[in-house]
């Protein structure tokens, strides 16, 4: 075999082994995910098997059924959860966003007293784990009276948020040259204008990801949520999964059903907004 | 009428002068170069021109309107920046016509607008690419594009060929020139380049550590340098530049070489006198190979050891030690030389320069 040839089969079994590695990371990765889409569709019987059945050898969407049929049926007031968690999710993210996009933005552009020592600050409350506020936050919501509503859970997301969105937007506003904006104010625009006309359009991929993550934390978060929210007033998903565990059994199959229901919008926000998340769209501004 | 006439400007952060009171009247189409070596402030003051940066006392005024504080969108300017500053979610033709949407402008009188400027610049096919399709010098050529497309008072170009590479710089060089003359507008210009400053302009201004230090022609600032930095800034390869002390009719040199007291200078000093003695290396030359056609009436003769020579295919820099050190003289129509030959070097004394050591002033008015 000449030298050419044995290169060629050594780059082609590197590609292979490559795949090959490749597809079983995913496998872990994913195999969480299929095991709950699996086994809200089989039997408990086969659920909680030993050893594990590994092909199911039935399926069906009765969990999806029952949770849909109405309290003493086995279902869940699912649809009340869904839109107290949409309502919830949805508000607490415009709300950090936007307060993300300005706070992000006066970190990135302008030089004020105290600048770093409060973004220090900010960094620091993330190193509390949330779960921790939950009875400070429970005591000063029981006074207040915002415990179960939609309001108190909204502003304890956003509070939870807004760190992290304004060190994620700052990067992010960092990035776009300073000189775009001066252009396009001598351009006849704005300090505002050179805003929307120029900076946030390069900034936007930045903002939809931090868009993403503050929503998935509202959408997934429990612990708090566990402990402000009391009934369908303002519970969230999360919290209804407990609505399967009674006092001698859990309804596994019910739980993974209700499981698969909250990932599709997760997933499909995700889906429609990764398009925005390409990077490197100011490529070009400068020089180069 | 767009004249530009700044007094007294002044920039200052904190408790630190950056810019210290600087005054220049700009005529009406004028191009003004600004250079200087980095940090002297050029940039600083074209910014405040621009409105970017806030004035910290004096006056900015344009067109016979004070706009010190005006924003920049009101003071009819464009800006050509380093970076080039192109909006880069929007294609060329975008951008082109971005301040124009601004403005409101109408649709035909945008696209009319656009392309008279795409014609005067060649981005015809260009328009629907965006920057980052295009090269460096394209880039420039768009970011001159936005700047002509708003038809402004005043063009202002923040170093803009200082990210070219040598050979495209010369020819953007070019079509800058070919620019001012298509759309005669006022032009300040910042450089550090000052073969740019040379090239371009009407007049120079030559700034250092935030003060000016010469306004003038091109040939003025070149022959009639108003300070040692000017000498040693204008000029390439740069004027030779010496201290020397005045005594019996003579300049002596730190290590006891001397040379004639040039005749202009005989009643501007006395002995004692600390000067810097400057010569251009074109006034400073191996004998017979000089500029000068003869007609020289101040010449003055000696041999020197040869210690470096840069052939440059039409001249050759011949580096000559005098008083221990390197003088650069210019050669035309060369012949071989190398290190360590002795020849003989003429300095044409009548034009050379002669500084205050003191206070750096030229001694020559």
């Amino acid at each position: 075999m000449d030298e050419n040839a044995s290169a060629r089969l050594t780059r082609r079994t590197l590609i292979v082994a490559h795949r090959v590695g490749l597809f079983l990371a995913m496998l872990v990765i994913c195999l969480p995910g299929i095991w709950i889409v699996l086994s809200s569709l089989r039997p408990t019987v086969e659920i909680m098997a030993k050893p594990p059945v590994w092909i199911p050898q039935q399926l069906s969407f009765d969990a999806y059924v029952a949770m849909f049929s109405g309290i003493g049926k086995g279902g869940i007031p699912v649809l009340d959860y869904f839109r107290n968690s949409l309502i919830i999710s949805v508000s607490s993210t415009v709300i950090a966003v936007a307060i993300g996009m300005a706070g992000g933005y006066a970190f990135a552009r302008y030089r004020f007293r105290g600048k770093s020592g409060m973004f220090l600050g900010l960094m620091l409350t993330r190193t509390v784990p949330g779960i921790a506020m939950s009875l400070p936050l429970f005591f000063v919501y029981a006074r207040l009276g915002i415990i179960d509503t939609h309001f108190g859970m909204i502003l304890a997301y956003v509070a939870l948020n807004i760190p992290f969105t304004i060190w994620l937007i700052d990067g992010f506003f960092r990035q776009v040259p300073k000189d775009l904006a001066e252009a396009a104010q001598i351009d006849g625009c704005t300090r505002w204008q050179a805003f929307w006309q120029v900076e946030f359009p390069l900034a936007r991929p930045g903002i939809a990801s931090a868009a993403i993550f503050a929503f998935l934390t509202c959408w997934n978060e429990f612990a708090l949520a566990s402990q402000l929210t009391r009934s369908v007033n303002s519970k969230t998903l999360p919290v209804g999964l407990l609505d399967y565990t009674a006092e001698f059994t859990i309804d596994w199959r019910g739980m993974c059903a209700l499981a698969v229901v909250m990932i599709i919008p997760a997933l499909t926000l995700t889906y429609i907004v990764q398009k925005h998340l390409v990077g490197g769209l100011t490529s070009g501004a400068v020089k180069g | 009428m767009a004249t530009v006439s700044l007094k007294k400007l002044t920039k200052r952060y904190g408790n630190m002068e950056i810019v210290h009171g600087i005054d220049l009247d700009i005529a009406d189409r004028e191009f003004i170069a600004l250079v200087g070596p980095s940090g002297c402030g050029k940039s600083t003051t074209l910014r405040m021109i621009a409105g970017l940066e806030d004035i910290s006392g004096g006056n900015i005024d344009i067109g016979g309107r004070v706009v010190n504080d005006l924003p920049p969108r009101s003071r009819n300017i464009s800006m050509v920046f380093q970076s080039y500053a192109l909006y880069p979610h929007m294609t060329v033709r975008e951008n082109l016509g971005f301040s124009l949407k601004i403005a409101g402008a109408a649709k035909d009188d945008m696209d009319r607008r656009v392309a008279e400027a795409s014609a005067i610049l060649g981005l015809d096919e260009l328009l629907e690419r965006r920057p980052s399709q295009l090269s460096g010098g394209q880039r420039q050529r768009v970011a001159m594009g936005r700047a002509i497309v708003r038809d402004p008072d005043v063009f202002l170009f923040d170093e803009p060929l200082s990210n070219l590479d040598a050979k495209l710089r010369t020819q953007m060089r070019t079509e800058i020139k070919k620019l001012h003359a298509k759309v005669k507008s006022t032009v300040i210009y910042v450089t550090h380049d000052q073969v740019e400053a040379m090239t371009l302009a009407d007049r120079i201004v030559i700034m250092r550590s935030g003060y000016i230090e010469q306004v003038g022609t091109p040939d003025e600032v070149f022959s009639r340098p108003a300070t040692r930095f000017v000498a040693g800034f204008i000029g390439s390869p740069p004027m030779n530049l010496h201290e020397a002390t005045v005594s019996d009719g003579r300049l002596v040199f730190s290590r006891g070489d001397s040379l004639p007291l040039p005749g202009q200078f005989k009643s501007k000093t006395a002995a004692g006198d600390k000067v810097v003695f400057g010569i251009r290396p074109d006034d400073f030359y191996p004998t017979g190979h000089g500029l000068s056609s003869g007609g020289e009436t101040e010449v003055h003769r000696v041999d020197l050891p040869v210690s470096i020579t840069e052939p440059l295919g039409n001249e050759t820099l011949v580096f000559a030690e005098f008083n221990g050190a390197d003088w650069v003289s210019r050669m035309l129509n060369p012949k071989p030389l190398k290190a360590g030959d002795r020849i003989g070097m003429s300095f044409d004394l009548s034009r050379a320069h002669l500084f205050s050591a003191e206070t750096g002033k030229s001694l020559r008015n």
